[in-house]
């Protein structure tokens, strides 16, 4: 089947999920990423890439961190960027969605940034540019429902490379509310992708979805016995609105059996690194000792997310 | 030309050092255009007997053909180990073709600061320019058909130690 992400020549056209990429993209991504690091710490803080091109940030669910970050790659590539909050605005009023899109083409839109609060938005959005004969216009999912958030995934990657170079040999777990996490899924698309051996899934069983042992992923229920030895802990944050469901009894109950203490960390490798996509809730999933400690990365993570996304639009608005 | 008529890519560069060392007394900075200029400027730092770390620059973020081809696959960080702003800098490169590789390397450089000059050397010269640009040293001056490709190649082995020589396709 075809890949809506690709053009007709295999290169990619948009950022829909990680799903179904190749590692050669996977890695050209990061390894462009890497060359916009510098970028920040010049005189001027700018490539002109994008120069006279109008990036939209569509974010049709909140996100102040992934706008804020989306925001600032597009500026620094020198694109036009506009916010629209569409909660406020001509959705509120009765628009379609594609009606939305329609009318940012008329307003010579290059590139849509689009988080929705629905799985397959995207790919709606940029079925939608096909059909019109619109292969200018490029789509970057920054979050769809509960389906993917490649964006992230990617600038995971990228810190995982940066702190432990290889793939190959490492042991990596992902630990908390794996069911609802776009995050997670991404991730673990990514990590299979890029040949990580090893990926495990902690958490309550009601917090983890059927199946992971097809995407290669090991089940782990007690914690302890899934950290132990990993090289990689990828805490996800509970969403506060599972508390109200029948999922969870309670933030404490969490955080006694899945928070990441000191000591349950001890049990990882001693040079393991703790990543989160944020936003974190202290004390419900981790520990401020550890959130705030040597092996945390959380705070270059969103660093690294800047020039992950300036290669992410770079590339693909190259590609039409 | 005939490939087997290609000058010497290591004698050309004790060549290029000649011309330079005249000008040391400026203290210029060497920043070599990847690929190849990377691996001229690096030479010329050891011929010339520099202290100071070279700079690198990949000006695949500065490209003009951008909207045509897209960006270039695989691009390396560009590295400026100095400070830009009042030094003399002395692009490096291996061909000089069209210019706009040139005219990319001086925008990004500038991103950098206000450099006090910039000069380009460069081994060979084929012609052909489509901007106004000329090198400040050059050795070469060669003479090819439009559908030939000149470019400088490393031998595998030792990083520091590769053997530079031409090379040359038809299109």
């Amino acid at each position: 089947m075809h890949n809506p992400q690709l053009n007709s020549d295999g290169k990619l056209s948009h950022l829909l999920s990680i799903e179904g990429l190749p590692k050669a993209i996977l890695t050209q991504i990061l390894d462009t990423a890497a060359s916009f690091m510098g970028v920040s710490s010049r005189e001027v803080k700018k490539v002109p890439l994008l120069r006279g091109k109008s990036v939209f940030n569509l974010f049709f669910e909140n996100s102040t961190r992934t706008r804020t970050t989306f925001e600032i790659a597009a500026k620094r590539l020198s694109a036009d960027v506009i916010n629209l909050d569409i909660n406020k605005s001509s959705t509120a009023k009765g628009e379609t969605l594609l009606d939305t899109i329609d009318n940012l083409c008329a307003m010579d839109a290059n590139l849509f940034v689009v988080r929705h609060a629905s799985s397959g938005a995207p790919y709606l959005i940029a079925d939608h540019l096909r059909r019109i004969g619109r292969n200018d216009i490029h789509v970057v999912n920054a979050g769809d429902g509960r389906h993917a958030h490649p964006t992230q995934g990617l600038l995971d990657m990228y810190t995982i490379r940066h702190y432990k170079q290889d793939f190959t040999q490492l042991r990596v777990a992902i630990v908390g509310d794996i069911l609802h996490s776009r995050v997670a899924r991404s991730d673990i698309h990514a990590l299979t992708t890029l040949g990580v051996p090893e990926v495990r899934a902690i958490g309550p069983e009601t917090l983890l979805p059927k199946h992971l042992d097809k995407l290669g992923v090991q089940v782990f229920h007690d914690m302890e016995e899934g950290l132990k030895d990993c090289d990689v802990v990828i805490m996800l944050r509970l969403q506060n609105e599972r508390m109200n469901g029948a999922l969870l009894p309670s933030a404490g109950e969490y955080f006694r059996h899945y928070g990441l203490t000191p000591q349950k960390l001890a049990l990882a490798k001693p040079d393991a690194i703790v990543m989160h996509p944020g936003p974190m809730n202290r004390g419900v999933e981790i520990h401020s000792a550890v959130a705030d400690g040597p092996q945390a990365v959380i705070l270059p993570q969103v660093t690294f997310g800047i020039a992950v996304r300036m290669a992410v639009m770079s590339i693909v608005a190259g590609n039409s | 030309m005939a490939p087997e008529h290609l000058p010497d890519a290591e004698t050309q560069c004790r060549q290029l050092a000649d011309l330079i060392r005249p000008h040391l007394q400026q203290r210029p900075a060497l920043v070599g255009i990847y690929s190849g200029g990377a691996w001229v400027a690096e030479r010329l730092r050891e011929l010339l007997g520099l202290t100071e770390d070279i700079g690198l620059i990949d000006v695949s973020f500065y490209r003009d053909d951008f909207s045509e081809k897209g960006l270039h696959p695989q691009c390396r960080p560009t590295v400026i180990p100095f400070d830009v702003e009042g030094r003399h800098i002395l692009l490096v490169d291996d061909v000089l073709y069209t210019g706009r590789t040139t005219r990319a390397a001086i925008n990004e450089l500038f991103d950098y600061g206000r450099p006090a000059s910039v000069g380009l050397a460069v081994l060979a010269d084929r012609g052909g320019r489509e901007l106004p640009v000329a090198a400040t040293h050059c050795v070469w001056q060669a003479e090819l058909a439009a559908g030939q490709s000149l470019t400088l190649a490393r031998s595998e082995g030792e990083q520091t130690h590769g053997q530079l020589a031409w090379r040359l396709e038809n299109a």
